[in-house]
């Protein structure tokens, strides 16, 4: 956070010394650097400058309720998104069905099986606008059935094993109506839900269906000055009218390979996620501590330019998050229509997508639901009613490969990778960051010292530095030796060669 | 030709930019001695105020990027020199006709001297440092920042303390004067700001009645 905040200073008193010439002579014409039009990828270098990049993900379709084989569309309020294998299932919210589908080959998807309710000696056996479906490794399907006020375990051939129901807390509101809208479960059959209007965190069960807490509450945030206005100086009538400092709500979840939660926010103010006070995205441990690592040179927050135009308002609003399993992870921007996928250090590999009716693109404030299938994405907009597919190119490929391979301690072959990823885009920090790294583990420090200088990478410049400086030393150490004895000993030297000849010239024997 | 004459004016030069070195470290006797005693030289200032920006110019280049990370994009180096420059200008014309009217002894000349010579420890220290930045890793960069900062606080603390001797003020009466200074140099900025920009409207207007006049005759 200091270091962006360091970047902008610089910026700044650039831009500062640049307003003290329009002073000393307004009448000069400054060419406003007009940012060009961005094209559909892009990621930020080191200043946070666009730079534009190859598409790393290409469109292989976007399928319709005719092409997916649907007699009925699927509703525009459609919410959930689950790749199971080479199936996934879509939680069509408005008409209360999950709908199954299987990708047969690269491009073609078919409609297995839709689904209105399940087996069970239960009440109700039908869904009331399902939110969030999941399958968790065991194979247990659970539901989250929104207007039931339930979330609901099945086995896996849809006979109804238990269900979930309001939490048990003092805490909460006796009136408060149980609406979970997303879930994920993980192996052991723990359920960890997120439902309308309770802000305490992540609702988690034990398998056995009891309450056993609130996991990962985001902090509250709130200005020093609201505070002091509102506890010592507003009157008790302005205080009523004035909006709570609560926490906000997550807006959805994802378990990752790890089992570690993913969980995401989309409605931050864009000054608290500058400032660093919330957080877009978190990844819960079981204790519910954020372990996000957030290397990168600016916070996983989507888009860092928040300004108002074009029709977008403030920062990107996260509503989606898919991880790979080389925790790779990608959010999903419904404010612009954007995914960004992040890499484990939460250095943003790219971002790319935008708002509109071309294939890749998507419609205006409705939340995208996103998974993934492999390295392909598959992204649901609820608007459009379509699917979209997207597949990696051999830009995107060669970033995950190279990703792959440093991971898996082939730093010579990552090293390759990051050069072919270089080749194809020449503005890419992170191939010359990655060409270094890779460099660094081969101990070819001064190698590596030019990559990172060139893109400003300090962290791992310092750590090739320390290394070269070491090896540097010890070759050259008679050098520095001889130096430090002549700097030392010849002054020395001088000085006593002048006091004998000062004392052979005042000696009384030569006075006659 | 190396006349007699031309080596006495270069000796009186190199002693006069030595006693900025006995400035550095003798502000008060220093300051005292520099108008006093006529002990300094346009010279020796002008060659202190060009190592200033020297050394503020190589700072870009050739410091590491682990310490001062540079945009280049945005770099004008004529800016870099006025934002030197500029504020000694008004520092010294500020600060002369506030004093001026206040008993201050020091003359135009004489602060502009005073001021170049208590510059000198920030290229004293800021050229090892260019050399040492590229010797540190980012663990290091401490010893590398309180450097920087000691060369600017020494450089602000000596324009106080010279400018206190020069103009043979009591300890607080400098001080107000050096607040008061700062906000003369405030008030000049404003006025040069309403001066441009009243140049640039009064321009305009003839640039629009000249076009004006041209389309009517056409």
């Amino acid at each position: 956070m200091k270091k962006i905040q360091a970047k902008k200073l610089v910026k700044r008193l650039s831009a500062l010394v640049a307003s003290a010439v329009i002073l000393a002579g307004s009448s000069l014409a400054f060419p406003l650097t007009a940012q060009a039009e961005s094209k559909y990828t892009y990621c930020y270098d080191y200043w946070g400058d666009v730079q534009d990049s190859p598409d790393a993900y290409e469109v292989v379709g976007v399928y319709t309720a005719a092409d997916m084989g649907l007699e009925k569309p699927i509703s525009n309020t459609a919410s959930g998104l689950t790749v199971v294998g080479n199936y996934f299932y879509i939680c069509d919210t408005g008409n209360n069905r999950i709908v199954q589908f299987e990708r047969i080959d690269r491009e073609h998807i078919a409609f297995v099986k839709e689904y209105t309710g399940f087996k069970g000696n239960v009440e109700v056996t039908t869904f009331n606008k399902p939110n969030d479906f999941q399958i968790n490794e065991e194979g247990y399907i659970f539901i989250a059935d929104t207007d039931n006020n339930r979330v609901v375990k099945l086995d896996p051939d849809w006979n109804y094993m238990m269900e979930f129901t309001k939490p048990t807390d003092n805490s909460l509101d006796a009136e408060l109506v149980f609406q979970p809208t997303k879930l994920v479960a993980d192996s052991a059959g723990r359920v960890y839900c997120i439902a309308t209007g309770i802000n305490k965190g992540v609702i988690k069960y034990e398998a056995d269906g009891s309450f056993s807490g609130f996991v990962g509450a985001t902090p509250v945030v709130y200005k020093l000055w609201d505070y002091i206005w509102k506890r010592f100086l507003s009157t008790a009538a302005q205080r009523e009218k004035m909006v709570s400092f609560v926490p906000t709500e997550y807006s959805n979840l994802y378990l990752d390979h790890d089992g570690f939660i993913y969980a995401c926010s989309s409605g931050l103010a864009e000054e608290d996620l500058k400032s660093g006070a919330a957080k877009a995205v978190r990844r819960l441990n079981l204790m519910g501590s954020d372990i996000l690592i957030q290397n990168g040179e600016f916070p996983v927050y989507g888009d860092i330019y928040m300004g108002n135009g074009g029709g977008y308002t403030g920062c990107s609003k996260i509503v989606d998050v898919t991880a790979f399993d080389n925790d790779v992870y990608v959010l999903c921007d419904k404010e612009r229509g954007r995914l960004f996928t992040y890499d484990s250090q939460g250095r943003l590999l790219f971002a790319f997508g935008g708002k509109g009716n071309i294939d890749g693109y998507f419609m205006k404030d409705q939340p995208i639901a996103l998974d993934h299938m492999g390295y392909d994405l598959i992204a649901l907009d609820s608007v459009s009613r379509t699917i979209t597919m997207f597949t990696p190119t051999e830009y995107g490929k060669l970033i995950y490969q190279a990703i792959d391979q440093f991971d898996a301690g082939q730093y010579e072959d990552s090293g390759k990778s990051w050069q072919a990823v270089m080749d194809l885009n020449g503005n890419y920090d992170l191939a010359y960051i990655g060409v270094g790294r890779a460099l660094l583990r081969q101990e070819r420090y001064k190698e590596a010292l030019n990559y990172f200088e060139l893109k400003y990478d300090d962290d791992n410049y310092s750590k090739a530095f320390k290394q070269y400086r070491k090896e540097w030393v010890e070759e050259h150490i008679l050098v520095i030796f001889i130096v430090v004895f002549a700097i030392l000993i010849i002054p020395m030297i001088i000085g006593r060669i002048g006091k004998i000849k000062y004392e052979i010239d005042t000696a009384d024997i030569f006075k006659f | 030709m190396l006349t007699s004459a031309r080596i006495e004016a270069f000796k009186r030069y190199w002693k006069s930019f030595k006693f900025a070195f006995y400035c550095a470290t003798h502000p008060i006797d220093g300051f005292w001695d520099l108008t006093h005693e006529k002990r300094g030289t346009y010279a020796a200032a002008n060659t202190i105020l060009f190592l200033t920006i020297l050394a503020r110019i190589m700072k870009l280049q050739f410091t590491s990027f682990v310490v001062d990370p540079v945009y280049w994009e945005d770099i004008n180096i004529f800016l870099y020199i006025a934002s030197i420059v500029f504020p000694l200008a008004i520092w010294v014309v500020g600060n002369w006709a506030l004093t001026t009217l206040f008993d201050g002894k020091g003359r135009l000349g004489q602060v502009y001297i005073a001021t170049c010579y208590c510059m000198l420890p920030y290229p004293l220290i800021q050229f090892p440092l260019i050399i040492l930045s590229n010797m540190v890793t980012k663990d290091e960069m401490q010893f590398h920042t309180t450097l920087s900062a000691v060369s600017l606080i020494w450089v602000l603390v000596w324009i106080v303390f010279a400018m206190g001797q020069i103009h043979e003020y009591s300890f607080g009466k400098n001080i107000l004067f050096t607040i008061a200074s700062l906000f003369a140099m405030l008030v000049i900025v404003f006025i040069l700001l309403l001066f441009f920009s009243m140049i640039s409207q009064g321009v305009a207007y003839f640039i629009s009645f000249g076009k004006e006049a041209l389309f009517r005759m056409s």
